[in-house]
């Protein structure tokens, strides 16, 4: 029993340049599709879809979606589906809104944008969140009811108590500090953008050098040198590069003037000031580093993968599959509440029809960034591709001048025909 | 072998009596007032038909069903036992038929799942996971070597190293091994059976649930033969010949010599 041993290990056999890199090939597949995608609307557009004006657009307006897609990930490697989350955003986005425009100003006495008021609201939609999804969640793994009729069910119910609880009416404006998290509203400006994007190359390259470090520390087979180099200069790239872009869309001079004359100062003749990194990406960016590390490196994220693999045999290892379920859908209902605050901070309002159809696109993107129907696969990263490729696609028709039905009509086509490629794929990897 | 014939002639406590276990489905009675035990380093086959009720009772062991009546003891304390986390607490691993594992997931995910190593700040410890999983599988399965790919990427025999790995590597104290071989070869039934010596010379004690009468005459002390939900008998393999015990199995009647 306390042999120490360990097993020879082979030398590494020489293996082809992508095999030698460890990449995915299917998350390169969909960065590629995603890149042929974006220089397609280029031409299309004269130009227009890659200016850094666009770039900054597109990315506001995938983080809603992309954030929930992250939930949707695990939801689906559990073999369960959530046909709420768009109607549960609505719920969230139409408490937060009546808290922070009539219980906290008005019942509470606190004014209206007080210092407080962004904070408590979100504190009290995120709890409304948590909750609701945790109720579902409990509904299907205790009440074993399946997770398509609870959710189909709380689908009707969400969107008509966010209906009822606001009269249908649409709220705003919201409060002005809680409006940072919408977009537009909110960014950190050049230098402090560059500050992030330095500080998260030098956060990745460390736990880049880490995890090599910890391999050979066992003596596992490690990447050859050359080739995590190369990956060090693709991930500093793509972060200084994506900073760089957003640091370029100037604000216009207008819109400047009257920031600064808001704070009483006058515009100086020339000034150029560029929005730099919203937070509402920041959100989204720690959303993923977070959920990465419970999918990868947590015994939740573990449990949750084994049990979309087997659930007799996770059943069978000691793992409480229905409270996991739970906590599952609690996790799925603080995101739809995080994507509430984005979205209804992005439109500086809550509206009646706010996060309509995001249930369809949310899942749309978890299973175009290869999160299998049949449990058991699918990556953070991917789902938060596939929000990016669905709302590209969406945008880009918009500006090349698609009529509108044949815009759904494409994105419903590339939706079926991506799974089919993938399902080609896995067939050609072996039954994997 | 004469070990364990030796302890339990001496009176010694068993490491485990399942007592008079009932247990019934929808009215069907699949355990019937069943008694058996079982004793350090000893194996103790259990034999019968297809839905004789072997497997129902060790999965009352196992904590994947509760029993309806009877009890359990293990070193001569009660113990309850109402799900998977509760046997294993108790020393007492099993491997299923069906293999128990998550096709989806690499071998050191397997052997660990349930029982992961945590770094000082709470995350899974991949790193060292696999190097404790590379041991153990060197010592179980020389040829072993696929460590980074999912299990579905196994042969049976792999599949098989990895969910005995994962009994062996827990210290387990009392192992259930429902049809260890059914889905391997020659060479790796021959491996299993080995592997069963080693562990019976550490004292371990092992309940062996198979169809085949012959792998129970090789490698068992004892047999516990089932028939309809109810035990017809435990006999001691030294004084039976395997026709006494497929009479045993087919009649459900003890044979006149091993009544004594």
């Amino acid at each position: 029993m306390t042999e120490t041993t360990s097993q020879p290990i082979p030398a590494q056999s020489k293996r082809g340049l992508f095999q030698q890199l460890e990449l995915d090939m299917r998350l390169l597949g969909m960065i590629g599709a995603f890149v042929i995608l974006c220089i397609g609307f280029n031409i299309l557009t004269d130009g227009r879809f890659l200016t850094p004006r666009n770039i900054f657009n597109l990315t506001i307006q995938t983080v809603s979606v992309a954030i929930m897609a992250t939930g949707m990930v695990f939801v689906i490697v559990t073999r369960n589906i959530d046909l709420s989350v768009g109607a549960l955003l609505a719920t969230c986005s139409a408490v937060m809104a009546v808290v922070q425009t009539e219980i906290l100003p008005d019942m509470l006495g606190m004014g209206l944008n007080h210092p407080l008021t962004w904070i408590l609201t979100i504190i009290v939609g995120l709890a409304v969140g948590t909750a609701i999804g945790a109720f579902q969640g409990w509904m299907v793994g205790f009440l074993t009811i399946p997770a398509f009729i609870v959710t189909l069910g709380g689908f009707l119910v969400w969107r008509n108590v966010a209906w009822y609880l606001t009269d249908g009416q649409t709220i705003g404006p919201l409060d002005a500090n809680f409006l940072v998290f919408g977009g537009t509203s909110g960014t950190l400006g050049t230098t402090l953008s560059w500050a992030v994007g330095i500080v998260a190359t030098v956060l990745a390259l460390a736990a880049l050098w880490n995890s090599r470090r910890a391999k050979q520390g066992h003596g596992f087979p490690v990447k050859p040198a050359w080739a995590e180099a190369v990956m060090a200069m693709i991930i500093a790239g793509s972060i200084l590069g994506f900073v760089a872009i957003l640091n370029a869309y100037q604000i216009p001079a207008r819109r400047l003037k009257r920031m600064l004359e808001a704070q009483g100062e006058t515009m100086p003749e020339g000034l150029v000031v560029g929005y730099g990194l919203p937070v509402s990406v920041l959100i989204l960016i720690a959303t993923a580093v977070v959920m990465t590390i419970v999918a990868r490196r947590t015994r939740f994220g573990r449990y949750i993968f084994a049990t979309g693999g087997n659930p007799d045999a996770a059943e069978l290892s000691g793992i409480n599959t229905r409270m996991l379920t739970v906590k599952i859908f609690a996790l799925m209902g603080f995101l739809c509440a995080l994507s509430a605050v984005v979205a209804s901070a992005r439109l500086a309002n809550h509206s009646n029809d706010i996060g309509t159809l995001d249930e369809l696109r949310v899942i749309a993107a978890a299973v175009i960034g290869g999160t299998a129907l049949a449990g058991g696969f699918g990556t953070i990263y991917g789902a938060i591709l596939g929000a990016l490729i669905m709302q590209s696609l969406q945008s880009g028709m918009a500006m090349v001048g698609v009529d509108a039905p044949f815009q759904n009509i494409v994105v419903g086509t590339v939706l079926v025909a991506a799974v089919w490629i993938d399902i080609v794929y896995r067939k050609r990897l072996g039954a994997r | 072998m004469s070990n364990a014939k030796e302890l339990r002639a001496s009176g010694a406590t068993p490491l485990v009596e399942m007592k008079d276990i009932s247990i019934s489905f929808g009215g069907i009675k699949a355990v019937d007032h069943v008694s058996v035990d079982l004793y350090p380093g000893e194996v103790v086959g259990l034999l019968g038909h297809n839905g004789a009720g072997k497997s129902t009772l060790i999965k009352i062991l196992s904590g994947a069903y509760q029993m309806d009546t009877g009890e359990i003891r293990v070193n001569g304390n009660k113990v309850e036992i109402t799900n998977p986390r509760d046997a294993r607490a108790h020393n007492i691993e099993t491997i299923y038929q069906t293999l128990a594992l998550a096709d989806n997931l690499d071998a050191a995910s397997n052997l660990f799942l349930g029982r992961e190593l945590t770094t000082p700040f709470g995350l899974v410890d991949d790193s060292a996971m696999e190097a404790e999983c590379r041991k153990i599988m060197h010592r179980l399965n020389p040829n072993f070597q696929k460590f980074s790919e999912p299990v579905s990427a196994l042969s049976g025999g792999q599949r098989q190293s990895v969910a005995i790995a994962r009994a062996v590597y827990f210290n387990a104290k009392i192992l259930i091994m429902d049809e260890p071989t059914a889905a391997l070869g020659p060479h790796e039934t021959q491996m299993v059976a080995e592997l069963i010596q080693q562990l019976k010379a550490q004292g371990i004690g092992i309940f062996l649930i198979d169809h085949d009468v012959n792998a129970v005459m090789e490698l068992c002390d004892r047999a516990s033969v089932m028939k309809n939900g109810q035990l017809v008998g435990t006999v001691d393999i030294d004084d039976v010949t395997d026709d006494d015990l497929l009479s045993m199995i087919i009649l459900g009647k003890r044979p006149g010599v091993a009544a004594a």
